[in-house]
């Protein structure tokens, strides 16, 4: 079997799913220069709605796939209505506030809702039910399946999406011209609190897809997998410049290409010291690097907020 | 000697406007009738720019109101004022500087359109001749202006004069009634200052109604019809610019007191 060809594929995956998540931190960063702590949180509710409609519709009568995009639409929705209201109740209030303040209630907000997930869903791993039979098809040496090809085709099809409706439409370009000046763009007719709605609930149909697709693809959901989710999402899009939407993307995939790899390898490089369970610190040694040498990121020009 | 007009398009009564202690505006009042092109002067700091904030909801008066056409817009969201016909240009140029010539126009449009989040992510047939229609009119401004040449530069690449034409043409994406124009001419040499004036009065004798705020004495002497004058956030004279010119009080206003 080819490690470096395995660890790709693997990577792709899993940078896909950071790049989906980076994707709505990226956008509301840019247009409300908030970092939303509280989104990897919207995350780990898409994967919990997706399980409980699944167990709740798993005894029906209705075909499997029905039942699967059911409780995939029901997710993407619970989550857009999630996002909508964190912005309008927690958010809207402190527009005007001093910058501390937002980003405190953004963690705040993220406590909060990872407590009332415990207390719905328990404090254990829970399976999550979505078995997509994995028929591996081998390539080269290295195997990827089917659930992985359908990870990284929704994440694309996604992002390209989003990408198109903000450089194509006309909600884009206010969204845009929002990011650049409020009050121009309220001049131009643009109702800005609407563009700020619009930014988070698409960036909450994005999680929850993204919450899905890591459940469905680790078997596991947990009251807390948004918060190191989110930290390394947010770690993407810092990497690949936040508020450049392209940025999120590519620090999404290179941060997965990243990770897997550095695990694939940490164990030799080190002489067997250090283990594959230390995966997780490339992304945060990523995002010190980045802070320190180009806090821009890679195709960003503004500079993140110290967070 | 306000004109009493049949026709006014803009009425502005008893705007009042301080900053702590600052009285930026204090009671100002006055009425433009359609189609004209109407001067406002005053020393640095007289209260100009924040009249034309308020007028376009970006600062609320403490108390006084304001109508365009009749209707009440005093403390309205700026959007919702932008839909009523009212939109500006700014003092120091404020463009979407990362945004294409074209596509800054095209954002001037918004006012004027519909399609929303559905439309654009289905790309309904009527989304898809709305944005051809958006994309066209905005060419037909930017060639209006003189600018159509740099419709897919950045904004931030054009020239200064290019800028300041850009928001004009940005501003008249809108399809305003009333184009209300903070200094122009600002930075300007005598040649682009002949131009604008030339545009000015294209641009009222295409149906709009032009305010102006402007330092240029020559331009607004040259373009405007009526003119006022405001000084420590009050209008000390208005009229016409031959009337504004000989009155003592402004005079006074801007050379000091006469021994």
């Amino acid at each position: 079997m080819d490690i470096f060809l395995q660890q790709i594929i693997n990577g792709l995956v899993l940078g896909s799913i950071y790049a989906l998540v980076a994707l709505g931190y990226s956008m509301v960063y840019g247009i409300l220069g908030l970092i939303n702590f509280a989104h990897g949180e919207v995350v780990m509710i898409g994967a919990m709605i997706a399980l409980a409609m699944l167990q709740a519709l798993a005894s029906s009568s209705m075909p499997i796939a029905v039942i699967i995009l059911l409780s995939l639409l029901v997710a993407a929705l619970v989550c857009m209505a999630l996002g909508y209201a964190m912005e309008k109740v927690c958010y809207r209030p402190l527009r005007n506030a001093p910058r501390l303040a937002p980003l405190i209630t953004a963690i705040g907000l993220s406590i909060v809702l990872q407590n009332i997930a415990m207390i719905a869903w328990g404090r254990q791993f829970v399976a999550f039910p979505l078995q997509i039979h994995a028929t591996q098809h081998a390539i080269a040496g290295a195997s990827i399946s089917d659930l992985q090809i359908l990870i990284i085709l929704v994440a694309t099809a996604s992002a390209v999406a989003l990408l198109l409706l903000v450089h194509k439409t006309r909600l884009g370009r206010a969204m845009r011209a929002t990011a650049q000046d409020h009050r121009i763009a309220g001049l131009m007719g643009v109702n800005v609190n609407t563009i700020i709605s619009v930014a988070f609930v698409l960036g909450s149909a994005l999680a929850a897809a993204a919450g899905i697709m890591i459940a469905a693809y680790y078997g596991l959901a947990h009251y807390s997998m948004g918060a190191l989710l989110g930290l390394k999402a947010f770690t993407a899009a810092v990497l690949g410049g936040i508020g450049n939407l392209g940025g999120a993307v590519v620090g999404g995939l290179l941060l997965g290409l990243i990770e897997s790899l550095g695990a694939g390898y940490i164990g030799a490089l080190t002489g067997g010291f250090l283990g594959s369970h230390y995966q997780d610190i490339f992304a945060f040694f990523v995002l010190i690097l980045v802070l320190i040498f180009r806090p821009s990121g890679l195709l960003g020009e503004r500079v993140a907020e110290r967070a | 000697m306000p004109i009493a007009s049949t026709d006014t398009l803009l009425r502005v009564h008893s705007v009042t406007k301080s900053f702590g202690g600052l009285m930026a505006l204090s009671e100002v009042s006055l009425s433009i009738s359609r189609g004209q092109i109407y001067g406002l002067i005053g020393p640095n700091g007289a209260g100009k720019t924040t009249l034309f904030n308020v007028l376009t909801g970006l600062y609320h008066a403490d108390h006084g109101e304001f109508q365009l056409n009749g209707i009440h817009l005093a403390n309205k969201k700026p959007h919702k004022i932008a839909q009523h016909g009212l939109a500006r240009t700014f003092q120091n140029i404020r463009l979407f500087a990362n945004m294409t010539a074209l596509e800054n126009v095209m954002v001037g449009r918004h006012a004027r359109t519909h399609t929303g989040v559905l439309g654009a992510i289905l790309r309904t047939p009527h989304a898809r001749a709305e944005e051809k229609e958006i994309r066209d009119r905005a060419r037909e401004l930017l060639s209006y202006m003189g600018i159509a040449a740099f419709a897919e530069d950045l904004a931030k690449n054009l020239s200064y004069g290019d800028q300041r034409r850009l928001e004009i043409a940005r501003a008249m994406a809108t399809d305003p009634q009333l184009l209300a124009l903070d200094e122009p001419a600002a930075g300007m040499n005598a040649t682009e200052t002949t131009a604008l004036k030339k545009l000015i009065e294209k641009i009222r004798s295409d149906g709009l109604t032009v305010l102006l705020i402007e330092h240029d004495m020559k331009l607004v002497m040259g373009v405007c019809d009526t003119v006022a004058v405001l000084d420590y956030g009050e209008k000390i004279a208005e009229g016409s610019p031959q009337e504004v010119q000989r009155d003592p009080l402004v005079i006074e206003a801007y050379l000091g007191c006469a021994p």
